[in-house]
């Protein structure tokens, strides 16, 4: 046994080892982080949590039924407008795109993901907010719904790329046209990594407070239709957060923990119809 | 992808959501000063449930946004922690009235280890301490308001708002107003050049930075120091009493400035006369149009005014706002009329 | 939108002619082509429209003060001053600093999670990291007024000091406040990105790669290393790409660690001010034309620093890849 092979072997075992390191510690921030949130705001969730209007300051039984639902239906017109543009587009780069113009559109994509969220608020708010005169559901969907394209389009375009050529000539061998082959075979193998993808690009707008400012606006009320202004959990937590109000402080953390718990949960859901789907196709 | 059950469900709950029909006749869209949202929202849900049909809706955009919102015709009120000035009335194109809603004041208070005791300040000392001439707790223009008081030989470290805030207008107003040149070098604004010293964002920020800050000194609103429990420091008045701030004392401060209050009520009540005014106080304004064409928001804002005078202000002290001291209260009153 | 169609023209063969262009619309080919073309033209167009705004937005700021806005380091609201460098510095600084904690970070525990975590754990994991993403950034921001800051200043910096101080970025008081903390901060906030995206594309390098360095008697280090993560390679960089972005356009929570302070000092240490913050913590107080003028300028020299700094990290790559065919 040659020094060199202990050499070897002990990189081995200190590499290893320092990316097991790496997972703990990033896994162990956000151990920290949810722990810091239900240990300051789980103690105060409880059901008008999730059936109540926000009550004043001081007022007992309030909740944020409204800002929950908001947001849900600020996610839901982001996802409409912005992963149909991410995925297709992922789908040009990687299934048809000529060299430079694929360059313009990743380039681009960088660019729009570097963009700061206030300055997409104010973006959005000049070409929707202003020409209506109108704060919106549908101004702060199409915000969060630009903010969403980036990472789409990275995931889709990445994960479309690694599905192995063997898989794709073998369909096109069987005399399947090239959009066949990428609708019925490329897109279902990538779907999972995909799906994950967009997931975390989810997670990730929402919890953005600055684009809605002045798009979603905010709303003491429930928020009819699409048309008017919405309540939402970030901006909520963010007007908690910076109010003078202990009692508000706390709903802020509750409410941070309750805006997990749903992400969370969409992402669970998702999955597990997709498993169900997998399974289904599978029998 | 077919329409499946789980699919087909939550697409029905998003519609009937999405559908749930407005219920209340008149519906009015305000934004602006993040220091006043509290109050206004506790005023907007008390005044909600005795006119079940008037919903005023608020979002605590900044003052700065309240105007700018205001002035572009997508909100119908506006609410500002500092008064429009004539540049930004004449660029709206519309007559703009102001009416003074609460007052806030914002006090110095800081971190020495050792020091419990409550300090004294005069105005030239906090100034020289923000211009950074003022560098050590040992100073004398401190050491000599404050008697028996064992200062260390510390170095003090400056915190400062760093968001445009009304709190720091209302801090750079006073100071410019005690110090001829901190008014030439730094000025009156939401966001100033700091000659020293270190940002923290929001009350919080720099609450948290003064807190975990040996020798740190910081500045924050009355409402945020009282609901907090900080410890905070007196402040010497143009009477040349030191003054603690309290919700009284700010009200005394707005009382000591009614005399000569102007007709538009934009006014600046920093360093006002009077033995017991808090010389660093200040109204917050809701900024509403002369002309209101919609007859139902017209009547409405009218009502929820004359109410907001009366009853409104018992909601005050209770979520540590000092309310309008009564002159204020009658003048407005006579300026709802102007309302068309 | 000519040049578009002309460039994806381009990719069929130039000799065919009308017919078996018609063919492969017929198949679908081609109305799959056009269509995702245009869907992939809508990300250009909003991001031109954007580009535009910022443009139009800046007028006055940019004709009062024209280049000059790059390099004064004066920020003074009320006086009317102008200029954009110290808050360059302190973006570039703390994106520097972030991707130099994040990326071996991130890297790490992605091949952790997709070489040796049994696939189960590994999925769990890295669900748990997704939702790091979904924390609101005003959370992270509290969170490092009470945990980061006290740590930085009684633990690391003096920490730092002792070991490194005689090189200037660790010198001068250590108040736990400024750009390392904001470049923590940042740090922890993007290697969601990293670690996600990263661990799913080194998921799916065949198995082969693997065995095959492996069975020629290579660690599994090395055959991680060496050959399945040169593999994914493309997949990691634009993860770091995604990572770079979003971490120079954060903004609530870096401004609640940095110290919010407009001046450039080599000591990362000293408080700083990021462009995003700036633009935040201004935006929605500034009162007069020539102010907001002035910060939708900054936006556009974000947007400039953004498209500078990803052009680099490109020509990086592209300079590696060459390197590494001459190698082999």
């Amino acid at each position: 046994m040659s020094v060199r092979l202990v050499w070897r072997k002990a990189v081995n075992a200190v590499m290893l080892g320092l990316t097991g390191v790496c997972a703990l510690i990033t896994v162990g921030v956000l151990g920290v982080i949810l722990g810091y949130l239900a240990w300051h705001g789980g103690r105060d969730i409880n059901w008008n949590f999730f059936t109540k209007l926000p009550a004043p300051v001081g007022e007992a039984g309030g909740g944020m039924a409204n800002a929950i639902v908001g947001s849900a239906k600020l996610l839901v017109v982001a996802s409409l407008f912005g992963i149909p543009i991410g995925l297709l587009s992922g789908v040009y780069l990687a299934e048809f795109g000529g060299r430079w113009y694929s360059f313009f559109v990743r380039y681009a994509t960088d660019l729009l993901n570097g963009v700061p969220s206030i300055v997409i608020g104010i973006f959005a708010y000049a070409v929707v907010v202003v020409p209506r005169h109108q704060f919106s559901t549908l101004a702060g969907g199409f915000a969060l719904g630009i903010m969403m394209i980036p990472i789409a389009v990275r995931s889709a375009e990445e994960f479309l790329r690694a599905v192995p050529s063997s898989l794709r000539e073998a369909a096109m061998a069987l005399g399947a046209s090239r959009w066949r082959t990428v609708a019925t075979v490329v897109i279902p193998a990538a779907l999972q990594g995909i799906i994950g993808g967009i997931m975390l690009d989810l997670a990730r707008v929402a919890g953005e407070t600055a684009p809605l400012l002045f798009t979603a606006f905010n709303n003491l009320y429930w928020s009819p239709g699409w048309n008017q202004p919405t309540a939402s959990l970030p901006v909520l937590i963010y007007t908690y957060a910076i109010s003078p109000y202990d009692d508000w402080h706390r709903q802020a953390w509750a409410a941070g923990l309750v805006l997990l718990a749903l992400v969370l949960a969409a992402n669970i859901i998702t999955r597990l119809m997709l498993s169900r789907r997998g399974a289904a196709r599978g029998a | 992808m077919r329409f499946t059950g789980t699919w087909r469900t939550i697409l029905a709950v998003l519609l009937v959501v999405g559908g749930a029909k407005a219920q209340s006749a008149v519906l009015i869209n305000a934004a602006g000063s993040t220091f006043g949202y509290p109050i206004y929202s506790k005023w907007f849900s008390e005044y909600h449930k005795l006119h079940p049909n008037v919903q005023i809706n608020y979002a605590s955009i900044g003052s700065g946004g309240g105007i700018a919102q205001l002035t572009s015709h997508t909100v119908d009120w506006g609410a500002s922690d500092g008064p429009m000035t004539d540049q930004q009335l004449s660029a709206a194109g519309f007559t703009i009235l102001h009416f003074p809603t609460v007052l806030g004041g914002v006090m110095p208070f800081y971190n020495i280890p050792g020091v419990n005791a409550e300090l004294k300040f005069t105005p030239k000392a906090l100034a020289g301490i923000y211009l950074g001439r003022v560098t050590r707790w040992n100073d004398p223009e401190i050491a000599s308001a404050n008697p028996g008081v064992n200062l260390p030989a510390t170095d003090i470290v400056v915190i400062h708002r760093s968001d445009g805030s009304g709190t720091t207008y209302i801090w750079t107003d006073f100071l410019s107003k005690v110090s001829p040149e901190w008014k030439s070098r730094v000025g009156t604004s939401t966001s100033v050049r700091w000659p020293v010293g270190l940002g923290g964002k929001g009350s919080e920020g720099v609450t948290g930075l003064v807190k975990q800050t040996p020798g740190a000194i910081g500045y924050v609103e009355l409402i945020y120091a009282l609901s907090n429990r900080i410890p905070y420091g007196d402040v010497q008045n143009p009477a040349g009493v030191f003054v603690k701030a309290t919700i009284e004392s700010v009200s005394a401060a707005a009382a000591g400035a009614a005399r000569n209050m102007p007709a538009d009520f934009r006014v600046s009540i920093t360093n006002a006369p009077g033995k017991s005014s808090y010389p660093i106080s200040s109204f917050t304004w809701f900024l509403i149009p002369a002309k209101i064409s919609d007859a139902a928001k017209r009547q409405a804002t009218k009502e929820f005014l004359t109410w907001m005078l009366m009853q409104g202000q018992a909601y005050a002290a209770g979520l540590a706002y000092a309310p309008l001291p009564h002159p204020v209260v009658l003048q407005e009153e006579k300026d709802i009329a102007r309302i068309q | 939108m000519s040049n578009a169609i002309q460039t994806a023209g381009s990719v069929a063969p130039s000799h065919e002619g009308p017919r078996a262009w018609l063919r492969r619309f017929v198949s679908g080919d081609e109305v799959a082509h056009i269509v995702t073309l245009l869907f992939a033209s809508t990300i250009l167009a909003i991001t031109g429209l954007l580009v535009l705004q910022l443009w139009t937005n800046s007028r006055l700021s940019r004709v009062q003060s024209g280049w000059h806005f790059f390099f004064m380091q004066t920020w003074d609201p009320v006086f009317e001053h102008f200029g954009a460098l110290p808050f360059l510095y302190g973006t570039v600084v703390t994106t520097v600093v972030a991707l130099v904690i994040s990326v071996p970070l991130g890297l790490g525990a992605a091949i952790y999670l997709a070489e040796l975590a049994p696939r189960k754990i590994s999925d769990v994991l890295a669900f748990l990291v997704d939702l790091l993403a979904a924390v609101p950034s005003v959370i992270y921001g509290l969170l490092g007024i009470f945990l980061v800051i006290p740590l930085m200043r009684e633990v690391i910096e003096p920490f730092l000091k002792r070991t490194m101080g005689f090189l200037p970025i660790f010198q001068g008081p250590a108040y736990g406040i400024g750009l390392l903390t904001g470049g923590l901060v940042l740090a922890i906030m993007i290697v969601p990105f990293i670690v996600s995206i990263s661990r799913e594309v080194l998921l799916v390098v065949p198995r082969e790669q693997r065995e095959a360095a492996m069975s020629l008697g290579a660690t599994r280090w090395e055959a991680t290393w060496h050959v399945v993560v040169p593999y994914a390679r493309g997949g990691i960089f634009g993860s770091i790409f995604l990572a770079m972005a979003r971490a120079l356009g954060e903004t609530m929570a870096v401004t609640m660690v940095i110290g919010n302070d407009p001046r450039i000092a080599a000591s990362l240490f000293s408080p700083g001010y990021t462009i995003a913050a700036v633009i935040a913590n201004e935006f929605s107080e500034a009162t007069y034309p020539l102010y907001i003028n002035a910060l939708v300028e900054l936006g556009l020299v974000l947007f400039l620093l953004t498209f500078v700094l990803n052009g680099l990290a490109r020509l990086l790559i592209l300079a590696t890849e060459q390197r590494g065919v001459a190698h082999s």
